[in-house]
This record gives structure tokens, C-alpha cells and sequence, in this order.
């Protein structure tokens, strides 16, 4: 590229503004927000709190980035937490250290990415409808795994990755920042990027480009379970304890938006792992505002959904066609996905 | 005559006829009518949401706000019969007029903006469920005479059941269902759409107006749950309700309808909230099995009836697919 | 044909321009009670345009149309159904979740107290089926019916609902001997009812066989409009392809061929394309003639693996090889430049440079991404070898002109070294420069030594590169030409199958 840098730059600028606008609010509402305390050997602040709280869902966006590239999308996100959360957690009440029981949950995830992918890559069962599957059913396992009940644990390595910190900085946000970074250069460093936005612009060229494509999209819900499992791990460490009820609960709705504010379409194609956390991000910088703005917590979820609906809005496939039809008054390129055909609809014929 | 599009019907009766043989073979007493009346009145705000569910998956779409909005009509009705002297039936026409609205407003969003039906649904699932919370965060009771008198009407069979009101309505609800679905041409255009938009376009059908007044439905007949639930629990609470809308998904695809559109009946949600009841009862019989074994089982029926449905449309295909020279190879 | 009676309809002067080209200029159609007319002219004539025009799904940019007279502008295709133009398409465009009886009603149900009657709506559907020969029970879904079953109950619906002009756009494209009999059967009974009826196919034998009139466009004008008692089927060809078919000589390259490459025996899939053989040796071109439907697209698509062939074996330098799937055919070093560019060819959100390299990434795993520096020589050579004109590799290739998504296309396969490449239609709808371009570009490649099989509708182009020509029809290899055989008039002669019989 010409200019890499600054082509991803260009990328990221409309959700970097957002997060500014996020972060400012936040700081108009409450001037110390940047504020940032070294005690006990660990930091304290409301931006490491925003960067600690967002931890479960930028994790579980660097997977749904990804599947969402190719046309599809991951319901069972907050159910694999469950599970992997549970997992681990049996497994440390057994008695094993907490390097098995992270492995043990990541082995979860990883089979329940497995099952997804499986149904969406092999069977062709649309996504959606294949995920929510695992959704219903997922909670129910995590509670058997349970026997359902809040398991407990007093693991100290478990416990770490949730609560602890690592030369003073919580260790969920190292976890989730090493992983985008991982991923974000695994995926760019190698062709992968490249064919999985092809698979999901164009499924039908991609194959005839001789692209394996049955084999990557089992691959892209098989990461979307290893950060649910995760995440599942970080929200159980943190409360000591797995819920199979409550873990997770949402947060895939939580990612699905995350990965949208970064400006990912949902119709697939190409996508921006650091959009979809900076999305994260603003995520949590919103509810950071509502709580301390000291507004009553209750609006939360109502400010949050019309800020969502405005944003859906102005992304929606109409509004883009008209504000380019309004733009291109001059000779230029006929746009080629013009009004978009209901997607759902398209894939069910 | 038996027909292919009647199979996935057909299953859920048969499933639920042996899911309630062997339930009587273990416990004899859930043959009783006090269980069979248990079953309507336990089921049948979910019931009710159901409905509307199976007309919006009937018509290719999906409706996520569901469980949010009967929170937000439990909460509403609380706090409006708690604040104000407004008698409950005026209040009940009050919050139906709102949630059909509201559902009406999504589905104008759907059509007019063309975007997918599961994010704009979602974002209405939050709405309503941040308006539950904005007017109350407590469970508020509700303690009315109207409500006593409306929780005071059954009919006592017999042999012991109680058959409530609520029960009722939710046999009403489906009735209706079942005739706007197949015997109006409302509902044949529902199918239409869900057979194929473009095509029911081009054959004339009036889209936008079909879409709104699908989810204008989904939307008041999850009031309708709303106001049914708060006759079921006499209280209003924000937190109430959370993932119903999966409850009620899982239900009309065990009761045979294809969740890409197109295909189902309404009867079939009927026997599909059924089936999901009997294994709560059975579970609640059993005594030992876990709660949590309703939701295996549950997500268990749901991937037999994808999987069904996935191979009958491959049936269909294989049979009808014609010689063309395109690389739809997969 | 009376001419104090008005047609029942006329269109003069139809004129529809889409950014950069003119898709219909000044075109006339007039339309009779009681006739078939056939419209005819390859891809990208103008057909589908005009018949947008006709049915208000394309809003015209000149021209009027009269209809029994009276000048109507139909918006939509609704209003023009409803002002007695209807259209039935090769998809049927019924609903395969409804019944026959729904499908024929949807909209205009029978109502008894307020509720759809059901029983009367069968008991009608039975009637009006009846009327066209069909007894079938109106009450079972549509997809228990066959295709032609379905195409005589959307004719149903099309001519209860409009009822002057019926345009069938490419009806009998997936229907058998027996199934296009019965459906003409019910054209002779609307013609005889005193509907005029447009009728749109690839297959000549049905034009003749059922049309009374013929229009034919080419390049968005009409060329001509005939009786079809007084022409033959080579007329119409000719009139279609435009050529001036006395050619000019071509100064022909002795055949420098190599070592055989790749046979092919027998290769086949049932309702597709009948058994194929062919044999290619490397330095050679062998052309695929034929009109379209004929199965060059489907030849093309079966020895690249993109459909599954279900008889025949193919060999590759004497050794059997089996191709189940693209990705094992590039593992063969074939590669394909498909027809449809949009769907089947260029990942559209992609940059240029990420397109041209995809085939050879694919081929190598993804775990050995080609450097960056690598990626850009082999991008910027075929930018320059193939003369891409783009503003800069990182646009999306969808911004680019056909003709230079075209080259980009075969940059792609040319990256991926092939020994065999198959070209279907790499000429369709790109300008003259990037046309003269790829020809030479195939002349080179044979040249170099590459087997090429080229699939192509225009004749010229074909007999300018081609050591043999296939010619196919109805999906069905009936002629090769060698060495001085292959002149255009030979093609057309073979298309027409004007060998042994004159069809009238």
C-alpha cells in the first residue's frame, strides 16, 4: 500500500473521533477521569476501569470481527463463556493447577467453535439459525458442568487472570490487548485476512479462485469459541466464581455492536480488528459516562440503544446509498452494491 | 392428504404425543387435568409472544425485543396503576397501543432503511427493556381489585384443574393466529414474503405495509404477554422476562416452522410451547433432574428440528433442481 | 394482420441510457392480437432492457408506448400489470412455499365473510388450469409440479391478471421436449384467444416453431424485423451476429503444436451437457461456437471442476486426473476466466492488487503469505504487460471499467503460471482497445506454449485465434473445425445446423 500507516488510520478515524467524543464526555462529566493512581502495586484510574470492564467484550469482538467478515455471525458467544468459565472453574475445584484449568476452558471453547462451524461451513446452516442452537442449549451445559450451582474457587493463578496484575497493570487488559495484536498480526501478517474478506464479498469467486473456503470459515468460528472461552476465564477469575446463569449474559449482542460501531458490515467483506475494539471501547466509555455522570444507572440501556439506532442509521445500507448519491453528482464509478437486498432473505433462497 | 410441507406438523405432534406417553408412563398423574391446566396457564404469556414470533419468522425476519417488551408492559402497568387512579382496562389499551407502535416503528425501520431485521430488533430489545428500567428498577406490585377479579376467573373441572383466564387467552390468541395465518389475505402475503421479497414483489404484494404490520403484531401481541404476565405474577419487574425471545424462537421452530421463512403454522408454536412445558413439568415430577436439563433438551429439539428442516429442503431441491450451467456447485 | 385496428401495442423510439453506454436507441416494437413474436439478439442486445422498459420496471428515457392506442408510462411493474402487460420470467416468479391455487390468487383471494375462501379459490384455480389442459390438484405446493407446470400456472396468473400482451422472457431455458410442447400448447390457445405474446429464447428451433414474427437487436438497436416463413434459421443467425459473413481470409499460423496435454473423454452431467470429448495440446487454441444455452458455459465449468462432472474421465499428459473442485484443477495448473465477471470472477470489495494476487495465495496456503514486495512486482508486471489502467493498485477492482476487470482477471491466472487455461466469453461487453488486447494476449499465450480453450460468441474473434473450433448445440458437441474449415460462415452454418436440413 502507498501508505499502510495511514490507510488504516484513515480506517479507524470515524470510531477514533467517537471514542474522543466518548472519552471527553466522560471527562467533562467527571475532570479527574484521566486520572491514573500507582498503589499497592497496582493502577488505579477510571481509564484503566474502562479499558479492566471493556476486557470480556473486546475479546469476544476480535473472534465476532472475524466471523462477521464472512457473512455470518456468532450467537453463542456469551453461552461459550459459560461453558468455559464453568470448565475452568470444575477444574480448579478438582485440584488441578490453573494452566490445566485454562487449558481445559480453552479446549471448550474451541469444541464449541468446532460444533458452529461445522454446522455453518458443512451442513450450510445460516448462521444465525445455527448458532442459536448452542445459545439455548450452552447454559444448560455450563450449568451442568456446574451441577447449578455458583461454583466458587480460591485458585490464586485463576484468580490472577482476572484480578490480578501484571507490573501494575490488570491483567485482563494485557490479555485482551496481546490477543488483538496477535491476531491482528497473524491475520495481516499472513494471507489470511485477505481470503477470509474474499470469502465473505464473494463466496461463489473465491471457491473458483481455488480458495478452501469450507475449511476457513470452521477456522473463524473456531477463534470466535477460543475468545469466548477466553473471556468466560477473565469473567469468572474476576468474581472468583463461574455462573453459568449470568456470564456472559448479552455481552454477545455487546460484540455484535462493538463490531458494528467499528464499521464492519454485516453483510461481510473486509473489516477492521482495531475498528471492532475501539468500538469495544466506546462501548464502555458510554456506560463510564452514565455512571459517572451520576445518572441514575437505569438510563443506561436507553441512551445506549439510541445511540446504537443512530449509528445503525446513518450505516444503513439506504442512507449510504442516498448520502452517495448526494456526494457523487459528478462522473464517478456506479456504485456496485447498490440498494442492498435484504440480506437474511438473499442467503435463505 | 399428507403433504411434505405438513412433515415438520406432523413430527411436533408426533413429538409431543410420545414426549406426553412417556411422561405418563413415568408419573400417571401428569395425565390429570390439573397438570394439562398447569401447562396453559404457566405457558401462556410465552404462548401468546409466540404467536407473534411465528408471524415474524413466517415472514423471513426475527424479532429479538420480545422478552424486553413484556418487561416494559409489566413495569408500565405497575407503575401507571401504582401512580394513577387509571382503571386497568384503559391502562391495557394504553400499553397495547404502545407496544404496537413500537413494533411498527421496527418494522418500518426494516423496510424502509433495508436493514436486517436482527439488528434493528436488537436495538428495540434494549429500548424497551432501558424503558422498563427508567421507570422502575424494583419489582412494583400490583395490587388492584380489577386485577383480583381478573385472577379470580376460572373454570374448575371436575377432577381438580383450574382453567384460568390467562389459559384462555392464550387458546384465544392462538385461534385467532391460526386464522389470520392461513384464512386472510394478510397472512397469505406474510407466507409470500417469506417465500421470496423480490418475487412477492414483483408478483404486486404491497411490502412495506406487510412488514410494518408484522412487527406492529409481534409487537402488541408481546403486550398482550405483557399484560398476561403481570396477571400471572401480580407484579411488574424490569428484570422479568430476560431471553423469552429465545423461549419463544426455540418454540416455533419445534412447532415445524422453517426459520428462514416461508414455511409453518401457528398451530404447530402451539404444540412446539407444549412440548417445551411437558419437560419443565417432567423435570418438576421428576424431582431429582436439574433445572438445567430443560435447556439441553430444549437446544437438543431445536438442532433435530434445523437439521430436519435442513434435509427436507435438500429433498425439495434435489428433486426440483434444473439443468443450469452455473457454478452453484458447493 | 388488419390495419384499421391500432396494434395492441407499439413502442416507437424507446431509447434507455445507462451511465457511459446506450442500452437502447431509438428502438421500435410493434406488437399484433393474436401473434408470437420472437425477440432475438445475443447477450446484451437490449432484450432485457427493452422488456424492463416495456413492463415499467426501467423507467425509458424516450420513446412512448402505445398500448390498443393509448399512450401509457407505466412506474411499476404492478401498473403495468395491472394495464394488461404481463411477464413471465425463466426463474419462475411464483413462490415455491405457496400452493398452485395461492400462487395463481395471491392478492385478489376470493373473500367470504371476511376470510379468504378457500374452497372456492381451488375449485377456481381448477377451472382456470383446466382451461390451459392441466388437471392438477390447485390445492398441493407448487414445487410438487414441474417446471413447465409452474411456467403454465404463472402464464395463468399473468394473463388473468393483465390480459393483452404476455412477454415470456426465456421460458423453455429449463424445460425438456415434452415440457416445451405443452407450453406451447398454451401459447397457441392465448394467440388464439387474441393475447400477442413476446417470446424470448436462445433456441432458434422454438422461434421457428412457434413465433410468427421475429425483432431482432444488436448492440441496443433493432436490426430487423422478419416474417419468419420467409427466412432461415442462417438468416436470423446472421442477422444476430451481425458479421459480414463473406470474411476475410485469415492468414492462419501453422499449427505449432506441442506435446499433447490434457483429453478429455466423455465428459458429461446428465440435463447439462452431453458427453464431451476433446483433446488439447500445448501452443494451441481450440474455440467453443455455439449460441448461448449451447453448453460452452457449462463445458468450461465442468473441466475446471466448478460443477461436478458425473461421467467421463479426464487425462492430463496421458495420466487420469480427477477435478472435483476448482482448488485441485489449479493444483493441475488449469485456470479459469469465467463469463459471469461480477458473480463468478472479481471479488468486488477487494483492491486490484488483491484480486490478481488471490489465485496464486490460495494455491499457496495462507500460511505463506507472498511478500509484499513479491505481490507488488507480480501485480505491477501485469499491470503494465496486460496495460490495466487503473488510479492506483489499492482500489476496489469493482471501480474498475469491464474490460480492465477483465485483464485483472486474467492477471490473476496468468500469476498462477497455468499450463491450461480456459477463457469463457473474455471478449463480453468490454471496448474495442481491451478487446484487440486480449486477442493478442491469446495469441501470445499459444505462442508461449499454453493450451487455451476459448468459449466465445463472436465469430471473428474465434476464427482469428482458434487452430479448431467446437461447435456446440443444445448442449451438445455437433462439429469441429480444423485448418481452413474454420470460417465464420462454416460456424454459423454449424449452429444453424444448416448442414443436412432447411428449417423453414
Amino acid at each position: 500500500m502507498a501508505g499502510p500507516k495511514s490507510s488504516v488510520l484513515r480506517r479507524i478515524m470515524p470510531q477514533l473521533v467517537i471514542l474522543g467524543a466518548a472519552l471527553l464526555l466522560n471527562v467533562l462529566v467527571f475532570p479527574d477521569f484521566f486520572h491514573v493512581d500507582f498503589r499497592n502495586g497496582r493502577l488505579f484510574g477510571n481509564v484503566i476501569d474502562v479499558l479492566n470492564r471493556g476486557a470480556p467484550v473486546a475479546l469476544l469482538c476480535i473472534g465476532m470481527t472475524l466471523v462477521i467478515a464472512t457473512r455470518g455471525i456468532d450467537l453463542s458467544v456469551g453461552a461459550v463463556m459459560a461453558i468455559a468459565g464453568a470448565t475452568a472453574a470444575s477444574v480448579v475445584t478438582d485440584g488441578y493447577g490453573w494452566g490445566t484449568a485454562l487449558l481445559a476452558a480453552l479446549a471448550a471453547g474451541a469444541l464449541c467453535g468446532l460444533w458452529n462451524g461445522v454446522l455453518v461451513a458443512l451442513l450450510k446452516i445460516q448462521p444465525i439459525v445455527a448458532t442459536l442452537v448452542l445459545m439455548v442449549a450452552g447454559r444448560g451445559i455450563a450449568q451442568l458442568i456446574t451441577e447449578g450451582k455458583i461454583l466458587t474457587f480460591s485458585n490464586e493463578g485463576l484468580i490472577h487472570l482476572g484480578a490480578g496484575t501484571i507490573l501494575g497493570v490488570p491483567t485482563p487488559i494485557l490479555i485482551w490487548m496481546a490477543l488483538g495484536a496477535a491476531v491482528i498480526w497473524v491475520v495481516r501478517r499472513t494471507a489470511l485476512g485477505m481470503l477470509i474478506e474474499a470469502i465473505g464479498i464473494n463466496e461463489r469467486s473465491s471457491r473458483l479462485a481455488g480458495i478452501n473456503s469450507r475449511v476457513l470459515l470452521v477456522c473463524v468460528y473456531l477463534v470466535s469459541g477460543l475468545c469466548a472461552a477466553l473471556a468466560g476465564v477473565i469473567v469468572a477469575a474476576d468474581i472468583k466464581g463461574a455462573d453459568a446463569n449470568n456470564a456472559g449474559l448479552w455481552l454477545e449482542l455487546d460484540a455484535i455492536l462493538a463490531v458494528v460501531i467499528g464499521g464492519n458490515s454485516l453483510l461481510g467483506g473486509r473489516f477492521s480488528i482495531l475498528a471492532s475494539l475501539i468500538g469495544a471501547l466506546i462501548i464502555q466509555s458510554v456506560n463510564s459516562v452514565i455512571l459517572l455522570s451520576g445518572m441514575p444507572p437505569e438510563f443506561n440501556l436507553v441512551i445506549k440503544a439510541l445511540l446504537i439506532l443512530a449509528i445503525l442509521v446513518i450505516q444503513s445500507p439506504r442512507i449510504t446509498y442516498l448520502m452517495y448519491m448526494l456526494r457523487a453528482s459528478g462522473p464517478q464509478p456506479q456504485p456496485d452494491r447498490p440498494p442492498m437486498p435484504k440480506a437474511r432473505k438473499e442467503e435463505a433462497r | 392428504m399428507i403433504r411434505s410441507t405438513h412433515l415438520p406438523l406432523l413430527v411436533t405432534l408426533g413429538t409431543f404425543v410420545l414426549a406426553y406417553a412417556l411422561c405418563a408412563y413415568d408419573y400417571p398423574s401428569m395425565l390429570s387435568t390439573r397438570v394439562v391446566a398447569n401447562l396453559l396457564t404457566d405457558n401462556a404469556f410465552l404462548g401468546i409472544a409466540a404467536v407473534g414470533m411465528t408471524f415474524v419468522i413466517l415472514s423471513g425476519g426475527i424479532d429479538l425485543s420480545i422478552g424486553s417488551v413484556i418487561a416494559f408492559t409489566g413495569v408500565f402497568l405497575a407503575v401507571i396503576l401504582r401512580d394513577t387512579s387509571i382503571h386497568p382496562l384503559a391502562a391495557f389499551m394504553l400499553v397495547l397501543i404502545l407496544t404496537t407502535a413500537f413494533g411498527a416503528a421496527m418494522g418500518a425501520l426494516i423496510h424502509y432503511l433495508e436493514m436486517p431485521p436482527f439488528i434493528v430488533t436488537l436495538a428495540g430489545m434494549f429500548l424497551a427493556r432501558g424503558a422498563a428500567y427508567v421507570l422502575s428498577t424494583e419489582s412494583v406490585p400490583i395490587t388492584h381489585e380489577f386485577y383480583d377479579v381478573l385472577q379470580g376467573l376460572y373454570w374448575k373441572d371436575p377432577s381438580g384443574g383450574r382453567f384460568r383466564l390467562i389459559g384462555g387467552i392464550m387458546v384465544l390468541t392462538f385461534l385467532v393466529g391460526i386464522l389470520v395465518a392461513h384464512r386472510t389475505r394478510f397472512g397469505q402475503n406474510v407466507y409470500a414474503l417469506g417465500g421470496g421479497g423480490q418475487t412477492a414483489k414483483l408478483m404486486g404484494l404491497p411490502l412495506a405495509s406487510t412488514t410494518i404490520r408484522i412487527y406492529a403484531i409481534s409487537g402488541g401481541l408481546a403486550g398482550l404477554s405483557g399484560i398476561v404476565f403481570s396477571l400471572y405474577t401480580s407484579a411488574g419487574y424490569s428484570l422479568a422476562t430476560v431471553g423469552v425471545e429465545l423461549d419463544a424462537i426455540a418454540a416455533v421452530v419445534i412447532g415445524g416452522t422453517l426459520l428462514t421463512g416461508g414455511y409453518g403454522f401457528v398451530a404447530g408454536t402451539f404444540f412446539g410451547i407444549l412440548i417445551m412445558g411437558l419437560i419443565q413439568t417432567y423435570i418438576v415430577f421428576d424431582g431429582t433432574l436439574s433445572s438445567w436439563w430443560t435447556k439441553i433438551v430444549i437446544g437438543g429439539l431445536l438442532f433435530a428440528f434445523i437439521v430436519l428442516q435442513k434435509g427436507l429442503t435438500w429433498a425439495t431441491q434435489a428433486r426440483r433442481r434444473t439443468a443450469t450451467g452455473s457454478a452453484a456447485a458447493s | 394482420m388488419a390495419h384499421d385496428i391500432p396494434p395492441v401495442l407499439h413502442a416507437t423510439g424507446i431509447s434507455k441510457f445507462f451511465p457511459g453506454t446506450i442500452a437502447l436507441d431509438d428502438v421500435e416494437l410493434r406488437l399484433e392480437a393474436g401473434e408470437v413474436h420472437a425477440l432475438l439478439g445475443e447477450n446484451g442486445a437490449g432484450k432485457s432492457t427493452l422488456i424492463k422498459c416495456l413492463t415499467g420496471a426501467y423507467q425509458r428515457d424516450g420513446g412512448t408506448i402505445r398500448l390498443s392506442g393509448h399512450e401509457v408510462a407505466p412506474q411499476s411493474t404492478a401498473e403495468s400489470q395491472k394495464l394488461g402487460i404481463g411477464t413471465v420470467y425463466q426463474e419462475v416468479n411464483l413462490l415455491p412455499n405457496l400452493t398452485v391455487a395461492e400462487n395463481l390468487y395471491l392478492g385478489r383471494q376470493p373473500m367470504r365473510w371476511g376470510l379468504v375462501d378457500r374452497r372456492r379459490m381451488n375449485a377456481m384455480a381448477r377451472d382456470a388450469l383446466a382451461g390451459y389442459g392441466l388437471d392438477i390438484d390447485p390445492a398441493e405446493p407448487l414445487t410438487a409440479y414441474s417446471v413447465a407446470i409452474q411456467q403454465v400456472v404463472a402464464i395463468a396468473r399473468a394473463v388473468e391478471m393483465s390480459g393483452k400482451v404476455l412477454i415470456l422472457d426465456e421460458p423453455t431455458a429449463s424445460l425438456d421436449r415434452d415440457e416445451v410442447q405443452l407450453l406451447f400448447g398454451v401459447i397457441r390457445q392465448l394467440k388464439a384467444r387474441g393475447l400477442a405474446v413476446v417470446f424470448i429464447t436462445h433456441f432458434l428451433d422454438q422461434v421457428f416453431e412457434i413465433s410468427d414474427r421475429a425483432t431482432v437487436l444488436r448492440n441496443g438497436r433493432v436490426v430487423g424485423t422478419r416474417l419468419l416463413s420467409e427466412v432461415s434459421q442462417k438468416d436470423v443467425v446472421t442477422l444476430m451476429l451481425g458479421r459480414q459473413l463473406e470474411a476475410q481470409v485469415h492468414e492462419r499460423k501453422a499449427a505449432s503444436a506441442g506435446a499433447k496435454l490434457i483429453e478429455i473423454d466423455g465428459l458429461g452431467k446428465r440435463g447439462m451437457l452431453e458427453p464431451l470429448s476433446l483433446a488439447l495440446r500445448e501452443g494451441e487454441v481450440v474455440g467453443l461456437a455455439g449460441l448461448l444455452g449451447s453448453g460452452r458455459t457449462e463445458t468450461a465449468n465442468l473441466i475446471f471442476g466448478a460443477v461436478q462432472a458425473d461421467q467421463g474421465r479426464m487425462l492430463l499428459r496421458g495420466r487420469e486426473i480427477t477435478v472435483g473442485n476448482p482448488r485441485e484443477a489449479v493444483r493441475h495448473r488449469f485456470a479459469l476466466c469465467p463469463e459471469d465477471r461480477k458473480t463468478e470472477g472479481i471479488v468486488g470489495d477487494l483492491s486490484v492488487r488483491d484480486n490478481i494476487i488471490l489465485a496464486r495465495q490460495a494455491a499457496q496456503g495462507w500460511v505463506r503469505p507472498i511478500p509484499r514486495a513479491e505481490v507488488n512486482e507480480i501485480a505491477e508486471r501485469y499491470v503494465r504487460a496486460l496495460d490495466i489502467r487503473l488510479a492506483s493498485l489499492d482500489m476496489p477492482i469493482r471501480l474498475l471499467s469491464g474490460g480492465n476487470q477483465q485483464k485483472a482477471l486474467l492477471a490473476r491466472w496468468l500469476a498462477t503460471n497455468p499450463d491450461f487455461l480456459i477463457l469463457d466469453e473474455p471478449t463480453r461487453g468490454i471496448d474495442v482497445g481491451a478487446h484487440a488486447e486480449i486477442i493478442a494476449l491469446i495469441e501470445q499465450l499459444r505462442a508461449d506454449g499454453m493450451a487455451l480453450l476459448v468459449a466465445s460468441s463472436e465469430l471473428e474473434e474465434l476464427v482469428a485465434y482458434s487452430t479448431r473450433v467446437i461447435v456446440l448445440r443444445d448442449r451438445r458437441q455437433v462439429r469441429e473445425l480444423t485448418g481452413a474449415e474454420i470460417t465464420p460462415d462454416n460456424i454459423v452454418r454449424a449452429i444453424a445446423d444448416d448442414d443436412g436440413r432447411e428449417v423453414a
